[in-house]
This record gives structure tokens, C-alpha cells and sequence, in this order.
């Protein structure tokens, strides 16, 4: 039985546009969501409604999260189902994300094309973990990402050798997202 | 789904006054108004290229049985494009679909060839008859 | 200073507004227009207005033309403005205009041909003589005549000259064609984006230019082989379905303009076709834009590209009426700061050109 998306399709998304630009415009803040889904296993609310806003027939996305949340993201967003991330505009992890090296990081002359990574993290916490620095933070943020794998860091810090080509990541938890712009420097708490 | 999507949101209605009522429905998603870009081929036959966007109103519904129905219908008529798409899921229920078929489908079906036939016909007539030049040869 | 002059103009722009909606009014004396009869009985003015605000939706094209009191290119202006706000669901298959529901069928190349030459509702032998008839109370005028049976199959004046290899054929592709209203035009651009372009161009400019190839800018000796006009099925295969439905209908004219070609070392001498598809009833347009996409096909084939229908660049970057409007208007939008520097130079380069004369007296 396929679940509904959002209520009200317009101003659902608005407002989870804006809290996306919020999260993006302040990274490493947490912004709460409040469109009340219920998507299929193992998608979050956040993360439903973060695809939902931004995924449409013109970005196709690569998932990891099983075929009812796949079908559920094909019909809500009507968007093309990417075979491997290397292909998408939009990768969703649930489980550990992929290589960020191995996305689309955009050209020098279209850094816009670079790959926006949905990552589904166990959980987000403000105020510990990480240390954040780079635009939009006036001295520094810090985020606790549950699950975040080994050697994540690393590959962050390598993606700047690359700037403006990127990968820009959007964290989810429940109701709650933050957002990891590329030009934002991560430091271990 | 193709007779659904020409016919008016007012004809479809009309027509389901004569079938027994439809069951209640749950929006999946929509009806939303968007756009799909239409396209021609170079030469009618050859690579596809992109001739114009046209508006496009679509909904998904499912109904108490479980069944799911879709409907994508040129222009922007929301009430059209709901009673399509509650329609092709009612129409997947075999006990209804007889009735639905000859209360709803089949007359819209027949008003659409009647149009198109007699449209059809307007331009057989408007066809050039070239009496005088087939004696002179 | 500019800020100025723009807080000043709010009352200003306030009321001219209201004024303008006053004058699209007219006097309340005459009863007010509605959309459906705009729709109706201005039919042709909502098919340019589609085609070229590339978009179509009868009903909008003429709330369009009335807000914009006639004014076609403002009218298209408002369309492609609207369409800005919808989310795209996808792409349509290309349509099957060999199979469309014909309103008419003519060629000019062969005088029997199968399924025959089909007028349609054509002005084309009209008098041009003004009828005052449709000033006075008309009341509706007799159906048109039926014949007893349908039209006949009507296959492509094309086809019959491809099958005797006569007709240089296309080359069918299923690349993912160019989109300009994603990505801005680029050259050499691909006959996709070229064709695309055409079809929301401008009618009055691809006029023009087809005009010229015919009186010698750029070496083309034309035949109409085949004009069609009629309604076409929109198919289109949503994502969730996997599987194509058919979503409605489109009226289009498409016109095939077939031409010589002196052959190259590649190949041999043949007829090549310039094509023309529009929305709705363009018939002038499809024609002028069938003889603009041969002429700009130039390079391909080899031939001299020395006209300005041949040159890309000044087509493709000149025929969209909305750009050009936004750019001429411009003009008349506040540039007092501009001109300011200007008069500046223009004083000094005077002062400078007054002074050795001083010295030398």
C-alpha cells in the first residue's frame, strides 16, 4: 500500500526548503522539520521530506534504502532511479554512505553539478563532536554525527583539494537536519 | 486511461451519475498541475527534439480495497484528473468495472470517434477533386 | 540619484497600472470579453501565443492575450513567465505526426498523391476582401459540409521520394536531445536545439529570414513537398507506471520544404528537406521556420554559408521574441547614471578639442 507524501504539497515543501537553506546557510545547526510523514521503512521523516523537496524527474537518484522506499521516492518525487552513485544528482544513504570521491563532484566551470549526499545518520547532535569552521559559521559550530564512518574525515578534508568541484552533504535524523556545505573545514572535537 | 484523459471533467461526471457511486478515496498525491515537454523528430522521422513544454494535471488515489489509480491528463482541469485517476482504480475492481465501462467509458469512447469521424469527414470534403485535369489527359 | 527616482515612481507606477487596467477595459458600455471566447473565436492568436511562449494550454494563452489586450509578444512574455512556476514531470515520446488526426493536407509537389490534397479550414483562397458581414449580428454559420467517408491514409510526400533514395533521409537518434530552457545555447549548436529554438521563435523574424533565402540570400530553391496540420497524440510514460499512456491531444502543423542538393563527395545529388514544426495552426511559421532549419544546415552539407540564414550564431541568438523584447525594452528603463558618465566624456572630449584651437589663435 503506497503512503502519502506530503499533506500540503506546497507549503510542506516550502517550509522544508527554507530549513534546508537554513541549514545550509548555517552548517552544523540542527533544524527541526515539521511536516508530519510517515514514510516507508527505513526512511526518516527528515529524510522523506528532504527528498520530497528537492528530487524531481530532473535529478536522478541513487538509494540504498530497499525497494518499498524506492518506489515510494520514485512516485512521490517522479524521479529516475540512478544504478550507481556515480550517475545521481542526489545520493541517499541509510546505511554507511559511499565514498564521497566517487560522486559527482561538478566541473570548475559547473561546480552546481557536483552530487548532493542525503545521509541518514544514526543521529545529530548540536554543541559536541565535531568542530565546524568555513562560511556561515562566525567562529565555530560543532555536530555530533552517530554512525559517521572511519575515515570520513579524511576524504572531507581531501574533497577541499578539489574546491570549486564538490559534494555538498544534507544529514538527516527523525525530525531533525544539518548540513555539511563543501566549503565547510570539519575538525575532530 | 486515454478516453479519461480527453474527455472534460464535466463529461466524465455526467456520465457517472448513470453508474453506481464510486467508493471513497485517498489522495497519494495531487492533483498537481506541471509540465511536460512535448517533442517533435527532424523530418517527422529522424532525432528527437524538444518542441514545447504543455501543462499536464496528474493524481494517484487509492481506494478502501487496496487498489491504486493514476491518472496524467493534458491541461490544468484538477477535478478531471482526480475522477480519472479514482476511476482507473475502481476500474480494477472486476465487479465494478462492467458497470463503469458502459455507464462511463464506453459512451465518452463513442462521442470521441463521433468527433473525430466527423472532423474526418470535414476534411474529405475540403479534399481537391481534379475533374477537369483527369479528362484533359 | 537612481535611488531616487525609483522610491518617486511607486505612486507613479501605482496608478499607471490602474490606468492600464481601465484602457484593457474599454468602455464598460461594451460587454467584457471572457477567456472561452478569446479561446474560441481568436484561435489563431492563441496558437502564436503558444508556440512561441513555448508552452501550451489554450486557456492560459488566451487569459494571456487579454491581459496583455492583444499584444501577442507580451502575451507569449506572460506564458513563458507562468511556465517558470510549474515542476516538470518529464518528457513526452516525440509525436507521431505521420499519424496525426489530419484538418489538411497539401502538397506542392505532386497533384495526386495518396490521401490526396486536403484543404482544411485554409484562407488560403480567400478574396481578402474585408466582410462586413462579420460586423453585423451574425448568428452561427452553416456546418461545413461532410463528405460520406473519412480521409483516406496519407502517407509523407517524403517518404515516397526516401523510397526511390531520392530523399537524403534523416538520421533517426535516440540521444537525448539538447533542452535550451535548461541549458543556455551553445555553438555549433546540434540540429535539435536549432529546431527547438526555431519553434519558439519569433514568426514575424523567421518570415523575414525565410523570405531572404528565396530572393537569393543563400542558395535555396524551395518546394513546399508537403504541409500537414491536424491533431497529435501526446504519449508519455510516467516514472511510477513504467509503461506509456496516452495523455491527451495536440493540434500542429509541420511542414516539409524540400530542396536540391547538388550532392558532395559523400554523396550524391538528392533532395534534402528543411523542417518546420509548430504548435497549433503556424502554417506561415512552420514554412518559414522549415526554409530557416535548411538554409542553417548549410554547414553540414558542405555548401557556402554566406547569407544570414545560414549563419548560425545570428539566428539562433536573434529569434526569441521574449529575449529581444526584454533586451530592446530595456533601453527605456532608467540609465541616468550611464548617460551621466557619458555626457561627462562627450563635454570633455569637446573641451579638448576646443583648447589647441585657442592656442593657436
Amino acid at each position: 500500500m503506497m503512503r502519502p507524501g506530503f499533506t500540503d504539497p506546497v507549503l510542506d515543501a516550502q517550509s522544508c526548503f527554507r530549513a534546508v537553506l537554513e541549514a545550509m546557510s548555517r552548517p552544523g545547526r540542527v533544524q527541526r522539520l515539521a511536516a508530519p510523514l510517515q514514510p516507508p521503512a527505513p526512511l526518516a521523516p527528515a529524510t522523506a521530506a528532504v527528498l520530497l523537496t528537492l528530487v524531481d524527474a530532473e535529478t536522478p537518484l541513487w538509494l540504498d534504502a530497499g525497494d518499498e522506499a524506492a518506489e515510494w521516492v520514485r512516485f512521490h518525487c517522479g524521479c529516475p532511479i540512478a544504478t550507481t552513485p556515480a550517475e545521481a544528482a542526489f545520493v541517499l544513504a541509510t546505511g554507511t554512505p559511499p565514498d564521497i570521491a566517487a560522486l559527482p563532484q561538478g566541473t570548475d566551470e559547473a561546480p552546481e553539478a557536483g552530487a548532493t549526499l542525503v545521509w541518514q545518520a544514526a543521529a545529530l547532535e548540536a554543541g559536541q563532536g565535531w568542530r565546524l569552521s568555513g562560511p556561515g559559521i562566525e567562529h565555530e559550530h560543532r555536530l555530533r554525527v552517530g554512525g559517521a564512518p572511519e575515515g570520513f574525515r579524511a576524504a572531507w578534508a581531501a574533497q577541499r583539494g578539489r574546491y570549486p568541484r564538490g559534494v555538498d552533504i544534507i544529514l538527516c535524523a527523525g525530525e531533525a537536519i544539518a548540513a555539511l556545505p563543501r566549503t565547510t573545514r570539519i575538525e575532530e572535537g | 486511461m486515454a478516453v479519461l484523459a480527453r474527455a472534460g471533467g464535466e463529461a466524465i461526471r455526467a456520465h457517472l451519475a448513470d453508474a453506481a457511486p464510486l467508493p471513497p478515496h485517498t489522495r497519494l498525491r495531487g492533483p498537481e498541475t506541471g509540465l511536460v515537454m512535448l517533442r517533435g523528430r527532424a523530418g517527422g522521422d529522424g532525432a528527437a527534439f524538444n518542441l514545447s513544454e504543455m501543462t499536464v494535471t496528474r493524481c494517484s488515489v487509492s481506494l478502501p480495497c487496496g487498489a491504486v489509480g493514476h491518472a496524467y491528463i493534458a491541461g490544468r482541469d484538477q477535478a478531471q484528473a482526480e475522477l480519472a485517476a479514482v476511476l482507473d482504480a475502481a476500474l480494477q475492481d472486476p465487479a465494478r468495472r462492467p458497470s463503469l465501462m458502459a455507464a462511463v467509458i464506453a459512451p465518452l469512447a463513442a462521442a470521441q470517434a463521433a468527433l473525430d469521424k466527423a472532423e474526418a469527414r470535414k476534411a474529405a470534403a475540403t479534399r481537391v477533386q481534379f475533374f477537369t485535369m483527369a479528362t484533359m489527359r | 540619484m537612481a535611488y531616487v527616482a525609483v522610491k518617486g515612481g511607486e505612486q507613479a507606477i501605482g496608478n499607471a497600472h490602474a490606468w492600464l487596467a481601465e484602457t484593457r477595459r474599454g468602455a464598460t458600455a461594451q460587454p467584457e470579453l471572457d477567456v472561452a471566447q478569446i479561446e474560441q473565436q481568436l484561435g489563431l492568436a492563441v496558437d502564436r501565443v503558444m508556440a512561441e511562449g513555448a508552452c501550451h494550454d489554450r486557456g492560459l494563452a488566451a487569459l494571456a492575450i487579454k491581459q496583455a489586450q492583444g499584444d501577442l509578444i507580451e502575451a507569449a512574455f506572460l506564458l513563458r513567465a507562468y511556465r517558470t512556476t510549474l515542476p516538470r514531470f518529464g518528457h513526452a515520446a516525440p509525436l507521431d505526426t505521420g499519424r496525426m488526426r489530419l484538418r489538411r493536407r497539401v502538397s506542392a509537389t505532386y497533384k495526386d498523391l495518396p490521401g490526396g490534397q486536403v484543404l482544411g479550414p485554409t484562407y488560403d483562397y480567400t478574396h481578402r476582401l474585408l466582410d462586413f458581414a462579420l460586423a453585423a449580428e451574425g448568428g452561427a454559420p452553416e456546418a461545413a459540409p461532410q463528405a460520406a467517408e473519412g480521409l483516406a491514409e496519407a502517407p509523407r510526400v517524403t517518404e515516397l521520394l526516401a523510397r526511390e533514395g531520392l530523399m537524403r533521409r534523416e538520421r533517426a537518434s535516440e540521444d537525448e536531445p539538447a533542452d535550451l530552457t535548461r541549458q543556455p545555447l551553445a555553438f555549433p549548436a546540434g540540429r535539435p536545439a536549432r529546431l527547438q529554438n526555431l519553434a519558439r521563435g519569433d514568426e514575424g523574424f523567421l518570415l523575414g529570414l525565410g523570405y531572404s533565402t528565396q530572393r537569393g540570400y543563400g542558395n535555396n530553391h524551395p518546394f513546399v513537398g508537403e504541409i500537414r496540420q491536424g491533431r497529435a497524440t501526446v504519449c508519455f510514460t510516467p516514472p511510477e507506471l513504467g509503461f506509456e499512456i496516452e495523455i491527451g491531444e495536440v493540434e500542429v502543423t509541420e511542414c516539409q520544404m524540400v530542396n536540391q542538393f547538388h550532392g558532395s563527395k559523400a554523396e550524391p545529388p538528392q533532395f534534402t528537406r528543411g523542417y518546420g514544426l509548430v504548435l497549433g495552426r503556424g502554417e506561415r511559421k512552420a514554412m518559414s521556420m522549415a526554409l530557416v532549419d535548411r538554409a542553417l544546415m548549410a554547414g553540414e552539407l558542405g555548401e557556402e554559408r554566406a547569407a544570414p540564414a545560414q549563419d548560425e550564431e545570428f539566428v539562433l541568438m536573434h529569434s526569441d521574441n521574449v529575449e529581444a523584447t526584454g533586451f530592446v525594452e530595456h533601453l527605456k528603463l532608467p540609465h541616468y547614471v550611464d548617460f551621466q558618465s557619458e555626457l561627462e566624456v562627450v563635454r570633455r572630449m569637446r573641451a579638448t578639442a576646443a583648447a589647441p584651437q585657442e592656442v593657436a589663435e
